[in-house]
């Protein structure tokens, strides 16, 4: 297994900047995501890794050795491709077969190593179809049998699951994740779908121009975003912009608010980012629990029977607040609220 | 009046198909019509193409025209599709003037095209002869398989040669066990395309041809002016049955090559 270090690496494609130096490491065994915008140098990073695109600058380290020279065929790696690529003209057996028959394997070999290919990917008895012979779900696991059997250093997805329906991509991402821990690759993959990197990750890193927003554990980075880019990227956010009162204290145009964040000295201007499920709805004469509080009036509510979005007005601002169909309380448009939330939720970001 | 809009469009698809088959089906008809001045009512026979086998001015003028057209589509279609190959998944200097002039050769006159190659082939000293002939051939038909190759590319990307290349395929395995295969049908349609454009061809075979040496349709050209003879519609008859036949096979791998 490996690991793969990305040192500076940029790539330009006329002025627009694909990579402005990225540098990342992929530890070994892990299961990495890669999220964000389309145009963000996600997926050029990849093709960079996989040997399709060339860096401008900076060093890509397989296993501590430079791979910049290395073409893609020699670059000992398995990839998952967007609509799979499965060739038309072959069937399933020689699909996956075709990794070892071009590196001359004997005959016995191959039909063994596609066998286990196969149930690993629980498709036994399908090595007669042809890849428009089966579903979407099977053919992407297929393409992963395809790019695991030559026992590959590094694995590359891009975007593999994003040709699924909803349901049955909840279940390949269960699955998927349950294969990459069988066979312990260390892999890279692709994706626009905040979910799926968060579900599938053991690390994920924000892309935005070309750049690296915020690295680290999917907790890590869905709990603490860096930049109000990061905090809109992964999940929703409200953004209160003011300035530093004191230690702990912020004083935006909504009103006071306190945080646990370290802050810079007094009077400068400061950008905090609120979860809306951190934030309760109370009615106004509910007792009062220490904390933040702003009164506000309700907006327009989505009910969507597990939870409710609500929006609210405050300060004439629109918040977003999220609740869970809990109390089954219900608040009517026009009603005066009370939101509050702890001090630790409020995060600070770089505008 | 939706009907009888349909069956006006029908008709007007009738006539002028019948307006496009007509001559060649009495030609046909008359090939085996016993009569040399072709007298009413027929009398079927085939002394026509019988008499056939004993001119071997017509039959050593096929000969050389099966053989030029096979040599032309040997070589018109291996340089053909290496072009279209760089086309479709190369980028260099000049491509998009390459491909455009690819284009004005299948529109200018084949009379400027062909006076043009003999003037040039005297001036280079290369001059007539079975050599210039085969290159004019190659030239005229490798825009037809540029284009017909480089269609079949279009239907599928270079997704196919990646994944190759991530499995550990050299360039050359990509090119062998992924390319060529997939690319197959659109190769096949263009070989046949280049052995009709060489096969058909009468202005230059007529122009480069080495003196006394002759090709089908030139043959045919100077036996009409001596003097129409019924023979010319037997062999005519044999000619439109086998391009019909090329054609054919042409349109079913073409469809083949669209639906992917």
């Amino acid at each position: 297994m490996s690991v793969v270090e990305i040192d500076r690496v940029e790539k330009h494609y006329g002025s627009v900047a694909a990579l402005a130096g990225v540098s990342l490491t992929f530890a070994d065994g892990e299961f990495f995501g890669l999220l964000g915008p389309s145009g963000s140098g996600k997926t050029t990073l990849l093709r960079a890794i996989a040997g399709f695109v060339d860096p401008d600058a900076g060093v890509i380290r397989l296993d501590g050795r430079d791979i910049g020279h290395t073409p893609v065929h020699k670059r000992e790696i398995g990839m998952v491709f967007q609509n799979y690529a499965l060739f038309p003209h072959m069937s399933v057996f020689d699909n996956i077969a075709f990794g070892l028959s071009v590196r001359g394997q004997p005959s016995q070999d191959i039909k063994r190593r596609v066998g286990e290919m196969l149930a690993l990917v629980r498709l036994s008895g399908m090595e007669k179809r042809t890849p428009r012979q089966l579903s979407g779900g099977q053919q992407q696991r297929i393409a992963l049998a395809r790019a695991l059997v030559t026992r590959p250093r590094l694995l590359l997805l891009d975007e593999p699951l994003g040709a699924l329906d909803k349901r049955l991509r909840q279940q390949m991402q269960i699955e998927l994740k349950q294969i990459q821990r069988e066979v312990g690759i260390t892999t890279i993959f692709v994706t626009h779908d905040q979910e799926e990197a968060l579900t599938l990750s053991d690390r994920i890193a924000i892309f935005d121009e070309g750049k690296v927003v915020q690295a680290g554990n999917p907790h890590a980075v869905y709990e603490r975003p860096a930049t109000a880019f990061a905090a809109n990227f992964l999940g929703d956010a409200n953004f209160f912009e003011g300035k530093v009162l004191g230690p702990g204290r912020v004083a935006a145009a909504e009103g006071e608010i306190a945080t646990e964040d370290p802050l810079t000295a007094a009077g400068a201007s400061v950008m905090l980012a609120v979860r809306p499920e951190k934030i309760s709805l109370v009615r106004p004469d509910a007792p009062v629990t220490p904390g933040n509080r702003l009164e506000g009036r309700m907006g327009q509510a989505v009910y969507s029977g597990m939870s409710t979005i609500y929006k609210v007005t405050v300060a004439d601002r629109e918040l977003t607040v999220f609740a869970q169909n809990r109390s089954g309380q219900d608040f009517a448009p026009g009603d005066a609220v009370r939101l509050e939330w702890s001090p630790s939720h409020s995060v600070v970001v770089q505008p | 009046m939706t009907r009888l809009w349909a069956n006006a469009l029908k008709t007007y698809l009738a006539v002028t198909l019948a307006f496009l088959y007509l001559p060649i089906a009495v030609m046909v008809l008359m090939a085996f019509n016993q009569s040399p001045l072709y007298k009413l009512p027929m009398v079927w026979d085939t002394v026509w193409f019988e008499r056939l086998v004993d001119n071997d001015r017509l039959l050593t003028a096929a000969a050389h025209s099966i053989v030029l057209a096979l040599a032309n589509t040997a070589v018109a279609t291996a340089l053909g599709t290496m072009a279209a190959f760089a086309f479709a998944r190369y980028q260099f200097r000049g491509k998009t003037v390459m491909q455009i002039l690819l284009f004005p050769p299948i529109t200018i006159p084949w009379l400027i095209i062909g006076t043009s190659m003999l003037v040039l082939f005297f001036w280079i000293g290369i001059g007539r002869g079975l050599h210039s002939l085969l290159l004019g051939h190659v030239a005229l038909s490798i825009p037809y398989v540029v284009v017909v190759v480089g269609a079949r590319l279009k239907t599928f990307g270079p997704v196919y040669e990646e994944a190759a290349a991530t499995l550990g395929a050299a360039p050359w395995q990509r090119f062998w066990r992924i390319s060529a295969p997939l690319m197959a049908p659109g190769v096949i349609a263009a070989a046949l395309f280049a052995f009709a454009v060489s096969f058909d061809q009468f202005v230059i075979s007529y122009f480069l041809a080495p003196p006394g040496w002759t090709t089908l349709p030139v043959e045919i050209y100077s036996a009409i002016r001596k003097g129409f003879t019924p023979e010319i519609n037997a062999i005519s008859s044999i000619i439109i049955f086998v391009s019909m036949g090329l054609m054919l096979i042409f349109a079913r791998l073409y469809r083949f090559g669209g639906e992917r």
